[in-house]
């Protein structure tokens, strides 16, 4: 439960503190952290899922359909302004997610995993097939401005993109807290549990995994914005399944207890795939496979039970909702 | 209607290979629940494995026919013993964990022979074409055939026999067929379940790698064969149910005729197409056309 103590709202001073800290870092550093705001955000929806017992493991439609639907939109009414395009961003994964969500909320476990995956890979398939769209080459788009102001220095671009991923992220993140934190929140760990129990308890458990994915949807739709912001360019690689297990492997890394920890993990994946690119062009999958397994193995509740456990340790305030939290397995 | 027969033998022959491929996925996840991401790899790896064997026996200045005897071989002995090391070595750490994570430690396998394969053989295609012509051409109802793609049929078929007959007409196979069944129940009539375990992964990693040996004449081995296979693959045994023969047959035939169709009509949608397939599948008959019984909450 990450942050159970504090009033989410704390949160606004480290974003603060982030972005004032993004003037003077190096410029690499910040496309690196963009990238990784970008994919912390798909992955949180991975979380979001996860915790009401659902492993999704097709993110890149809603990761895809955001970039495609900013690229279109963008091309065609000409919008370059940044947050106008994540606004589109989001709107495209939610209302994809509205539109699949009564029929995946059936699903759980093996066979809601396996439905995302077909999904997504229709979509790639079609994407692929769509030379409208530059088939499996895909297509350029211009750089974003914000507020009516547009960046001539490669620096400044680079750290208003910067601004607009530690934003929207820590938005992203505070509401990720209240969520969890909700009624709402915890109706959906109850979902994992034992749905049945949930269900007499007289909520709806497919209603929850259904918002949930909604929510996921929408995450992973604003991130699709940002990433074509950030690469400006797409391709069909968006909804490759390659795509979607990296953000299952974020949010794995990260463990489903704390928010903060999906955004560390996927800095240091970033970091990682950086390094690894330019010392081991061609065993970055390798060390990244190793991790995993050492991971899974050493950390089974991620990396976020590293400092949520210490702290119940401490405070040995067991209330139902951290507990619930700790005992259900890492799915 | 000769373009229909083309079709319909172009599915068949890639059915085929695929069939094998499947067939070993789905008595994997049969025997041990798991849902094997990696098996894509172990079809690449046969391939290069094949690929490799047929280049030095080609070397030797034998003929192709001893480097196709040898591929078989070489990728028999190959996929058993890595199949049984990545059993006994690793997947045995995380028994009784949820499938979810099972099949996360199958993705971090399928990461690590990603690279492992591009370590050894390099980023550049390699090709095996020498046992390609082993068979000649055979002219069938007016159509030239490669006379190796259409032993592929016949091939597979023999396979897919030997599978069901091992599995359900000796005492070996009653035993798996106990264990898919019921492990506790096996375990405690005397049931070695973890031989069985440690045996069924093996035997499915040699199908998968025996599949990319046959196919290795046919195609050229290259970074990101094993991802392109695994896609397959999934489609095949969703569509099919997961843990059923039967099933990854027919799973097979429609995939493989599905290709086939789109590549003739509409080059470029067969990925689109057979994940329509199934997704349509996933949604009307979630456990795949040959459903078994089970109380299992979907």
């Amino acid at each position: 439960m990450g942050h159970g103590r504090h009033h989410p709202l704390i949160m606004i001073l480290p974003v603060i503190g982030a972005l004032l800290f993004g003037r003077v870092l190096p410029a690499w550093t910040l496309s690196l952290a963009t990238i990784g705001a970008s994919n912390a955000l798909v992955a949180l929806g991975v979380v979001v899922l996860a915790r009401a017992g659902n492993v999704s493991f097709g993110q890149g439609l809603f990761f895809a359909a955001g970039g495609y639907g900013v690229a279109l939109i963008a091309n065609s009414w000409g919008i370059t302004d940044a947050v106008l395009q994540m606004v589109i961003g989001a709107i495209c994964g939610c209302l994809l997610g509205l539109v699949i969500s009564p029929l995946i909320a059936r699903y759980s476990g093996i066979f809601f995993g396996m439905l995302t995956l077909a999904l997504s890979m229709v979509f790639y398939g079609a994407l692929i097939k769509t030379t409208v769209l530059g088939g499996s080459d895909g297509f350029n788009v211009g750089r974003p401005s914000l507020f009516g102001i547009s960046f001539v220095d490669l620096r400044e671009a680079d750290f208003m993109l910067y601004a607009v991923a530690v934003v929207t992220a820590g938005l992203a993140a505070i509401a990720a807290v209240i969520l969890f934190q909700s009624e709402f929140g915890l109706a959906s760990l109850a979902v994992r549990e034992n749905n049945l129990r949930v269900e007499y308890l007289g909520i709806s458990a497919n209603s929850v995994i259904a918002a949930n994915f909604v929510i996921a949807a929408t995450l992973a739709g604003t991130s699709g914005a940002l990433a074509l912001m950030a690469q400006r360019h797409i391709d069909p690689q968006f909804a490759y399944w390659t795509t979607s297990g990296e953000f299952v492997f974020v949010a794995v890394l990260a463990g489903y207890q704390s928010v903060l920890a999906v955004f560390v993990a996927s800095l240091a994946l970033e970091l990682v795939r950086s390094f690894s690119n330019l010392y081991l062009p061609n065993t970055w999958q390798l060390a990244l496979g190793i991790f995993l397994l050492a991971v899974i193995l050493f950390l089974p509740r991620g990396i976020g039970s590293l400092w949520t456990r210490e702290r119940h340790r401490r405070t040995e305030r067991s209330l139902a909702a951290p507990t619930a939290a700790e005992e259900g397995a890492p799915t | 209607m000769n373009f229909f027969l083309t079709i319909v033998l172009d599915g068949l022959i890639e059915a085929s290979w695929l069939f094998v491929v499947a067939l070993g996925m789905t008595l994997v996840f049969g025997v041990l629940k798991i849902l094997n991401i990696a098996h894509g790899s172990f079809y690449a790896l046969g391939a290069y494995v094949a690929a490799t064997t047929v280049i030095l026996v080609a070397a030797h200045g034998l003929p192709p026919a001893a480097g196709f005897v040898a591929m078989l071989i070489s990728v028999a002995l190959i996929g058993s013993i890595v199949g049984l090391l990545l059993e006994r070595g690793l997947l045995k750490m995380f028994y009784g964990r949820d499938e979810v994570v099972l099949l996360l430690v199958t993705y971090a396998v399928f990461l690590i022979l990603e690279d492992t394969t591009k370590l050894i053989w390099g980023l550049n295609p390699i090709y095996a074409t020498q046992p390609y012509e082993l068979f000649g051409n055979v002219e069938f109802a007016g159509l030239y055939y490669v006379g190796y793609d259409l032993m592929l049929i016949p091939a597979s078929l023999l396979i897919g026999f030997a599978v069901w007959y091992g599995l359900n007409r000796t005492i070996m196979g009653k035993i798996v067929l106990a264990v898919i069944h019921n492990e506790e129940m096996s375990a405690s009539m005397g049931v070695r379940v973890h031989r069985v375990y440690a045996g069924a992964f093996a035997f499915g990693v040699l199908l998968a790698a025996l599949a990319g040996a046959l196919t290795a004449p046919k195609i050229s081995m290259q970074p990101g064969l094993s991802s392109d296979v695994i896609i397959l693959s999934f489609a095949i045994v969703v569509i099919g149910g997961l843990g059923s023969v039967e099933g990854a047959a027919v799973g097979a035939i429609l995939v493989g005729l599905a290709r086939a169709t789109s590549v003739h009509l509409m080059p470029q949608a067969e990925l689109f197409v057979i994940y329509l397939v199934m997704a349509a599948v996933l949604m009307f008959r979630p456990e795949g056309l040959f459903k078994r019984e089970t109380g299992r909450r979907i």
